[in-house]
Parts: structure tokens; C-alpha cells; sequence
């Protein structure tokens, strides 16, 4: 095991898919020589194989989507990145209506082995169009898999279980979550899509969240264990596949459930999964399922602005301390 | 270009292929068994076949909204092609595509798209393919003047060119995008002028004429082949019926329609003459073809009649590799 962060670990994973297989490219907005990717992901990557492999493109989102699609149905695996996850609005052809429904509309004629890697979520005052948590538009694309790695033992074993994918896979990271520390298994791993990790076993409440919102909420469980609550942790690690066992029976067992996102409330992943879980579970619910979101605003700019859209560990507390 | 008998006759034989394949889903419209709508390529036979004449089996064609003649053309199974339009469980795409996705991966067909412009992205991905796989295939990319002013024309233009893509785009320019004519929509006299701002070679054609696209495919192919690049040729044609299944195309002026749908300037007729001036073929053979031929269509036409609907429950297959 080596300690490393996120995006260390995210590049690793890249690094040795590429060398493991000379089908699998880069290509997106300033991932190349002269920047390593607007958040270093893949810096030194082009030093090691070229420019040709590690490609910069115009700024041309649809066509960046776009070319993954035409490129891993004849025969490679592309990677794209698109920069922003806000930015992924200009490619949403190519995603939601190519690589998605290519398998599909085709009758199973072809393959679309595609990852398009995005990065969601605020804390860094970049407004909104730099800011948005979009992952549930993704979720309601059938085709697509959406994975929404938040550790960084996790991301090295996704990213490579989504390159070696044969479906197009939605690869969403998030901005706060790049330099967060973990022990990384030095060996060769792979994290299979739709399995659930518990990350803190606990009695008395489940929190499922994803990204940053789950190191909140692992502070927060913490936080009341010394008020004698004891709270229980799921990352989903993907969202299609969805691992809805791991999450009912963590609910059969504590009977309460706070669902907490970055993303802003109405449609968001959280509803699904608030459904899901009355569907399946409802005679085990204790309490009323508890949501806790973003408001339904666009990502506001200045500090104080921000920090009251984006949920905090105070909210979080809350809402668990409200069902107890 | 000195072009020999023997494909001069193919060149003839495809042209009329298509025409009558054509012809057989209009009467099958005729008798009401085709779901959906129609884009029907009649009058545009001879860009199709004179394109892919200049192909050989492994080069790759991307299709647009009207595509029944470029698959065709490529050597598609009819059978299976009509099938599909009637939403067969036999068709090519299982009956999950129907006109606006009909598709032959098999022989080199990337797939038909229903969203217009959204073609041109995935070739430039494929031809990337192409080139970075070392093979010496190429692809050539269809869609209309009214994709000429979608973003993705000049973001895809831009990355061939950057690219040096084994890459050919043939505008099919019939002149309306639906109903709105080409001089409401485009400043220039031409879609091929736009090609000139991405520093790539460009030529207008008579899109009627299957030997002059035929020419100029061939030279753009090898273009493309040797590494030197995408070239784009503008194939002026025109619309026999109206955009779609009950577009009675009543917005065109008489005089222009005279023009176009004259005898003279019939696609058929056209190949067909030049064929027997060279003396490709004889007035016996002509014949002797167009009964083969029909024979085949008619066969196809039984075959997609004969065949069953899929089972309701088939809508669930083929979203991903293996069901989540």
C-alpha cells in the first residue's frame, strides 16, 4: 500500500491501462504537454506517450465526445475528458443520444468501450458554470454507466474497470475530492461496477451520499458517535449499476436513512434512491427518509453565498439528530 | 480520369440498385406497413453509389437521417434492410432503428443518426481510428447542407484538418434543410466555400451524376489514404419526393422542380446513358440488370413481409453488453 491522493491515484490507473493496452487514448482540452489537464489528472502522461496518445483538442466539446464514440466503435478505447462537468452540456449529443444508444438502436450491432471523464461540484467559487453537480442526468440515460468514485482506493480500481468496459461509462469526479489522501494497494486491482462499499459501519441511521459529501459525512458520524449515535456510511462507488441491496439492507438494519448530495434538489440522484428504498423497504423505515441538498438555485459566486448553497456538516448533523 | 467498362457498369448497377430499393419502401409506404416516418433518398441515388463505388470493403461510411441508399449502396443485405423499416425482429437493427438509424456495421456502416450534424463528430472519431490503428482505411462521412450549419460542421472540419484524417465529407447539397431553402440559411453560394476557412481542398459537383461523384470520390480517397488529409465535396442534387413520408415538398418552385426532376437529370438515366455512350453496357444488358435486380428487391421485400414482429419484451435487450 502507498499513501497517495486522489488524483495520483486516478492518474496511476490511467498510466497502467495504457501501458496494458495500446488501444486505450487520451484526448481532451489541455490534458497534453503544455498543462497535464486543468486539475493535473493527467500531467506527464503526454511526456510518457506522446501526444498522440495523450491528444490536446480544439475547444470542441461535441467533438471530443463525438470522436470517442467514433473511435471506440471502430476499435479503440478512448478516454475523453471534457473539462468541467458544466461543459458536458455542449456535448450531450454525443453522450446521451450516440454513445448511449448506439447498443440499443443498432440491435446490439456494436460496442461503444468509451469513458468520458468529467468533474462535478463547488467549494472552489467558480460560479455557475464551473460548479454543477449534473451526475443525475446521466443516471436517467439508459446505456450509459456512471461511476462517482469519492476515494482515492477507490478511483485506481474504477477508472480501470471503466476503461475495460465494453459500455460507455460517465466517469465523474469532483473538485474537492482530488487531493484527499488514502492508502493505495500498490497491486493491480479492479473495483467491479454496482458494488457498494460500507465506509463506517453504524446502527442507529444510514447516510448515502456520494463525493465530497460523504468525507462530510464520515466527520459528521464521528462527530455523533459521541452523542451516542451511531451512524452508518455508503458510497455507492457507482450509480448505474446501481447497488441497491448493499443500501436496503443497511435500511432494514438502522431503519433511517439521510440522503445527502451537493446536487441541487428536485430530480436529483437522492429522489431516485428515496424512492427506490420506499418501494423495497418501507415497512423497515422507522422515520421518514431525510434529503439534504442544494437549494434549487444555479451555484452562486461569493463565499458566504456558496458556502450556504452547498450542504455542510452542520445540515448533515441535523437532518440525522431530526429522525433519531 | 479514365474509368473502364467494368466500372462504369457497376457504377450504373448501383445507381439503379439503390433507385429500386428505394422504390420498394415507397410502396411499401404505399401500402401502409412501414411505422414511423420516411426520409427518402430518391433523386440522391447517384451520391451514394458513386461514393461508395470509390470504397473498398473495410473503409468505413457514416450515414445521415437519409440513409437507406448509403447502405445500400455499400452493399448492405437488402432483406435485412427492409426488415428493419418495417420494424422486423429480422432487421438489421432488430427492429430498434427503423428508418433513421438503419445501419450494416458488417459492411462498414457506422450507423445512420436521426439527429442532424451529429454524424460528422463520430467520423472524425473513426477516421482517428483509422489512422492511429496504422490501417489504410478510410472514412467518408454523408449529411446534407442543412448539417453545414450545425456546430458540429466546423468543429469537425477544424479536426480533420488539424488531424490530417483520412477523412472525406460529402454534402449532399439538395438544397432545402426540410422546408427552408439553402438561401435563407447560408450566405455563400456554396457549402463547399466554408471548407476553404479549415484549409481543406474542396470541389462542387453534379450530385446526379454518379460517374462526376464517383471522380471525385476516388481522387479524395486518395487524398486521404496517402495521409494528406480530408477533402469535401459538394454534391448538388435533389429532393424526388418531399423531406419526409407526407411532405408533398410544395415550397419549391415549379420551375426549379422542372429542372431537377427531368428526365435528363435523372440520376438513373443519367449513369445509364454514359454507360452505353462508352459502351460499358448494352440497352439489353441495361435491362437485363434492372430485372436482376428487381428480382432481388422484390425477394427482400417478401422476405421483410414474411417476417415477424419482435417479442414486446425484446425492448428490454441490448441496452448494455449484459443486462445490470
Amino acid at each position: 500500500m502507498t499513501e497517495m491522493v486522489y488524483r495520483e491515484a486516478l492518474k496511476a490507473g490511467l498510466r497502467e491501462e495504457m501501458l496494458r493496452d495500446e488501444r486505450v487514448f487520451l484526448l481532451g482540452e489541455d490534458i497534453g504537454l503544455n498543462w497535464g489537464g486543468a486539475f493535473k489528472v493527467t500531467k506527464d502522461l503526454a511526456e510518457e506517450f506522446g501526444v498522440e496518445r495523450v491528444r490536446d483538442t480544439p475547444i470542441s466539446e461535441n467533438t471530443i465526445a463525438g470522436a470517442a464514440v467514433g473511435a471506440a466503435i471502430t476499435g479503440m478505447v478512448p478516454i475523453a475528458e471534457i473539462m468541467f462537468g458544466d461543459l458536458i452540456t455542449l456535448a450531450m449529443d454525443q453522450v446521451c443520444n450516440q454513445a448511449a444508444k448506439m447498443r440499443y438502436m443498432f440491435g446490439g450491432q456494436t460496442s461503444v468501450p468509451l469513458v468520458i471523464r468529467t468533474v462535478f461540484g463547488g467549494g472552489k467559487n467558480l460560479a455557475s458554470h464551473h460548479s454543477q453537480s449534473l451526475e443525475a442526468w446521466f443516471m436517467h440515460t439508459p446505456g450509459l454507466k456512471v461511476a462517482v468514485p469519492a476515494f482515492a482506493s477507490d478511483v485506481k480500481g474504477l477508472i480501470k474497470t471503466a476503461i475495460r468496459d465494453p459500455d460507455p461509462v460517465l466517469f465523474a469526479e469532483h473538485k474537492l475530492v482530488y487531493d484527499k489522501k488514502e492508502e493505495v494497494p500498490d497491486d493491480e486491482y479492479l473495483i467491479p461496477f454496482g458494488e457498494a462499499k460500507v465506509r463506517r459501519e453504524g446502527a442507529d441511521v444510514t447516510i448515502w451520499g456520494t463525493f465530497i459529501m460523504l468525507h462530510k459525512a464520515l466527520e459528521v458520524a464521528e462527530e455523533l458517535q459521541k452523542e451516542g449515535i451511531s451512524v452508518e456510511v455508503i458510497d455507492p462507488r457507482t450509480l448505474v449499476p446501481l447497488d441497491k441491496k448493499t443500501l436496503i439492507e443497511s435500511v432494514k438494519k438502522t431503519g433511517r436513512l439521510v440522503l445527502v448530495t451537493e446536487e441541487t434538489k428536485t430530480g436529483a440522484t437522492t429522489a431516485e434512491i428515496a424512492a427506490i428504498v420506499q418501494e423495497e423497504a418501507f415497512d423497515w423505515l422507522d422515520a421518514p427518509i431525510k434529503r439534504v441538498n442544494a437549494p434549487d438555485t444555479p451555484v452562486p459566486f461569493s463565499p458566504p453565498l456558496e458556502n450556504y448553497f452547498i450542504p455542510d456538516n452542520k445540515r448533515i448533523a441535523q437532518a440525522v439528530r431530526d429522525i433519531v | 480520369m479514365a474509368v473502364d467498362k467494368k466500372t462504369l457498369k457497376e457504377l450504373f448497377t448501383r445507381t439503379l440498385k439503390t433507385r429500386l430499393f428505394e422504390e420498394k419502401v415507397w410502396d411499401l409506404f404505399g401500402e401502409n406497413v412501414v411505422p414511423g416516418t420516411l426520409h427518402l433518398c430518391l433523386g440522391q441515388e447517384a451520391v451514394a453509389a458513386g461514393v461508395a463505388t470509390a470504397l473498398k470493403d473495410s473503409d468505413w461510411i457514416q450515414s445521415s437521417h437519409r440513409g437507406h441508399g448509403h447502405v445500400v449502396a455499400k452493399g448492405a443485405d437488402m432483406s435485412a434492410a427492409l426488415a428493419e423499416l418495417l420494424g422486423k425482429k429480422t432487421g438489421s437493427c432488430k427492429g430498434k432503428g427503423g428508418s433513421m438509424h438503419i445501419t450494416q456495421f458488417d459492411v462498414g456502416v457506422l450507423g445512420a443518426t436521426g439527429v442532424v450534424g451529429s454524424g460528422l463528430p463520430i467520423a472524425v472519431g473513426a477516421a482517428l481510428s483509422c489512422q492511429m490503428r496504422k490501417t489504410d482505411d478510410v472514412v467518408v462521412c454523408f449529411f446534407g447542407d442543412g448539417a453545414s450549419n450545425n456546430g458540429t460542421f466546423g468543429e469537425s472540419l477544424n479536426m480533420s484538418a488539424i488531424w490530417k484524417l483520412p477523412l472525406v465529407w460529402i454534402v449532399e447539397n439538395n438544397f432545402y434543410a426540410m422546408g427552408t431553402p439553402i438561401t435563407l440559411t447560408c450566405p455563400s453560394s456554396t457549402v463547399a466555400q466554408r471548407a476553404e476557412a479549415y484549409c481543406i481542398p474542396s470541389k462542387v459537383i453534379d450530385g446526379n451524376n454518379t460517374l462526376e461523384v464517383y471522380e471525385a470520390t476516388v481522387e479524395a480517397v486518395k487524398r486521404a489514404r496517402e495521409g494528406s488529409g480530408p477533402t469535401l465535396i459538394e454534391c448538388q442534387t435533389y429532393r424526388m419526393k418531399g423531406h419526409s413520408r407526407f411532405d408533398p415538398a410544395k415550397y419549391r418552385p415549379q420551375e426549379e422542380a422542372d429542372y431537377w426532376l427531368s428526365p435528363e437529370k435523372d440520376a438513373v438515366n443519367v449513369i445509364q446513358k454514359i454507360a452505353l455512350e462508352q459502351g460499358a453496357i448494352t440497352e439489353k444488358d441495361a435491362e437485363k440488370i434492372r430485372v436482376k435486380l428487381q428480382k432481388e428487391v422484390d425477394k427482400a421485400g417478401e422476405f421483410a413481409m414474411k417476417s415477424d414482429f419482435p417479442e414486446p419484451e425484446e425492448a428490454l435487450d441490448d441496452v448494455y453488453a449484459e443486462a445490470i
